[in-house]
């Protein structure tokens, strides 16, 4: 045995090996007989194949620096000792470390379905918002002063119309 | 009590119609919601997590939904009453344990609830007796739009509804039934079930969800993903899959018959004799025994009327809810007495099992 596989928890040669399939994508983890026990997959009753995923990827340790959601604080030791987030900003704060793992739990990772209403109104005054940005920009560099100007005050009307707390999630 | 009220009028769970789907007890779906720029209820500190609770309590009431509903602020409730509002499904064992700031709306007839400060800020769900999935998301749907008239969601365009567990990322969805299935435990098939399931996407627990056990052969089955695809296709997914498995749990009743009927009706007839006789019962056992009988009352060895007694009888014979209907604080030894008791009362006018016409329509 070469190359035995080793347990995606501990890293313990692996003797139990699951397959899930989703949408035409295999997903493997592979687990020590003790893990296996205490994760309750050779019980009848139930697992979750998606928190074992979710676990197995947070396992390499994280290096160099120390990423923080500006917003509440949070860091990525944080998220790896309660598998949690500290807020919704917490998504864009460690959109790297989120990534792999979402195709991995679950079946793509970009949302389809509902949309709240109210949200959208925000996301398209945010969009607005960035193009105007663009424009401006675009403005100045060409020297169009007049233009950079009407830019500018439509910017202003523009933020004037939502609550600039609401923002950030966006 | 706070929550007398959820004795004194009919509720979904505990009076449900009768012709009810004989395997699918109930259908559930809940969403999972938070409020932009709002710390998640695990990070946030106390003063954040009453200051939302605070907030969201008074818009959810405000509901038309929510109409002569009851809304709870979990500080104010005894252990008891906490105990029985998770056994009726009503909150989570989560938010019964939580540190504070925790609170529920309640409609009238606790068909639906709006847990605040659980997991996420708010987790929005609504059951109805009986297989209908369909039926659930409309009426979640409609009470989702409502709140977001009022409540600022946190929601990216290419993420969905954020969660605090990016397990619930996108839609904020779990749809699941819950499902009565002896026949599979009774023939050792459930183990095979639950991979096949799993294999499928669909997570497989017990009554109570997350780490309780199946006690009375039932099982919950839910949808494990939630982003990449919609809710109506969740559905259809979750709806073929217990379909699927409805279909298997009859055919290993019907080989049950065939094979060993009289094995069955024993277990059936024991089960009732101890039912109406028994004077110390856990209500593990007493799962079990209800279990048989509803098995029983499908098979039609009791009149179909009896299977809604039956599913009343699952949540009444709860430890929190034997308690209350005995006005006061036990062991749990004295609760097998007092449990053994009640039953005894609910099974004197049962009518006994009748053999004679199963198997043969």
């Amino acid at each position: 045995m070469a190359n035995p596989l080793k347990c995606d928890l501990c890293g313990k040669p692996a003797t139990v090996h699951l397959t899930q399939i989703m949408n035409n994508k295999v997903h493997k983890v592979d687990l020590c007989e003790e893990c296996a026990q205490t994760k309750g997959v050779t019980d009848p009753s139930g697992f979750s194949l998606a928190d074992l995923l979710l676990k197995a990827s947070l396992n390499p340790e994280p290096s160099g620096d120390v990423v923080r959601c500006e917003q509440c604080g949070f860091t990525q030791a944080d998220f790896k000792k309660q598998g949690r987030f500290g807020c919704p900003a917490c998504y864009e704060a460690f959109k790297e470390l989120i990534a792999p793992m979402l195709g991995n739990m679950h079946k793509g990772t970009a949302h389809i379905g509902k949309v709240p209403r109210r949200a959208v109104a925000r996301k398209s005054l945010y969009d607005r918002l960035t193009h105007l940005q663009d424009e401006l920009d675009q403005a100045i560099k060409t020297e169009r002063y007049e233009d950079a100007a009407r830019f500018r005050d439509e910017i202003h009307q523009v933020k004037q119309a939502f609550d600039p707390k609401q923002e950030g999630v966006a | 009590m706070k929550i007398t009220p959820l004795f004194e009028t009919p509720s979904e769970l505990t009076d449900p119609a009768s012709g009810k789907c004989a395997i699918v007890l109930t259908t559930r779906v809940r969403l999972a919601r938070n409020l932009a720029g709002q710390p998640f209820p695990g990070w946030a500190k106390e003063a954040q997590r009453s200051a939302m609770l605070a907030g969201t309590l008074v818009t959810v009431a405000a509901l038309p939904q929510m109409k002569k509903g009851l809304s709870l602020n979990l500080e104010e409730l005894t252990d008891l009453e906490k105990q029985i509002l998770v056994e009726r499904h009503l909150i989570s064992r989560e938010l019964s344990s939580s540190k504070g700031g925790a609170g529920v709306a309640i409609t009238r007839d606790q068909s639906a609830a709006i847990m605040i400060n659980e997991e996420d800020h708010l987790r929005i769900q609504v059951m109805r007796a009986g297989f209908q999935l369909k039926k659930v998301w409309n009426a979640i749907n409609t009470l989702d739009t409502d709140l977001e008239e009022t409540l600022d969601y946190a929601f990216s365009p290419t993420l969905g509804y954020l969660t605090a567990c990016p397990t619930n990322l996108g839609t904020g969805m779990r749809a699941s039934a819950m499902m009565h299935l002896p026949a599979l435990v009774i023939s050792s098939q459930m183990e095979k079930v639950v991979r096949a399931v799993n294999q499928l996407g669909m997570a497989v627990r017990g009554l109570f969800g997350e780490g309780s056990d199946a006690s009375g052969s039932i099982f919950q089955i839910s949808n494990q993903t939630t982003l990449g695809e919609s809710e109506e296709e969740i559905i259809k997914r979750l709806s073929s899959v217990l379909n699927t498995i409805i279909e298997h749990e009859l055919n290993a009743r019907a080989k049950l018959l065939e094979t060993d009927a009289s094995k069955l009706f024993d277990k059936i007839g024991r089960a009732f004799g101890i039912l109406q006789h028994g004077q110390l019962l856990a209500s593990t056992e007493v799962m079990n025994l209800l279990s048989l009988i509803r098995l029983g009352v499908d098979l039609g060895a009791f009149p179909e009327t009896r299977r809604p007694v039956i599913d009343r009888l699952f949540i009444e014979a709860q430890p929190g809810h034997i308690q209350y209907s005995a006005r006061g604080s036990f062991d749990s030894a004295q609760r097998d007495l007092l449990r053994a008791q009640f039953l005894r009362n609910e099974f004197a006018g049962f009518g006994a099992p009748d053999f004679s016409g199963v198997g043969k329509n």
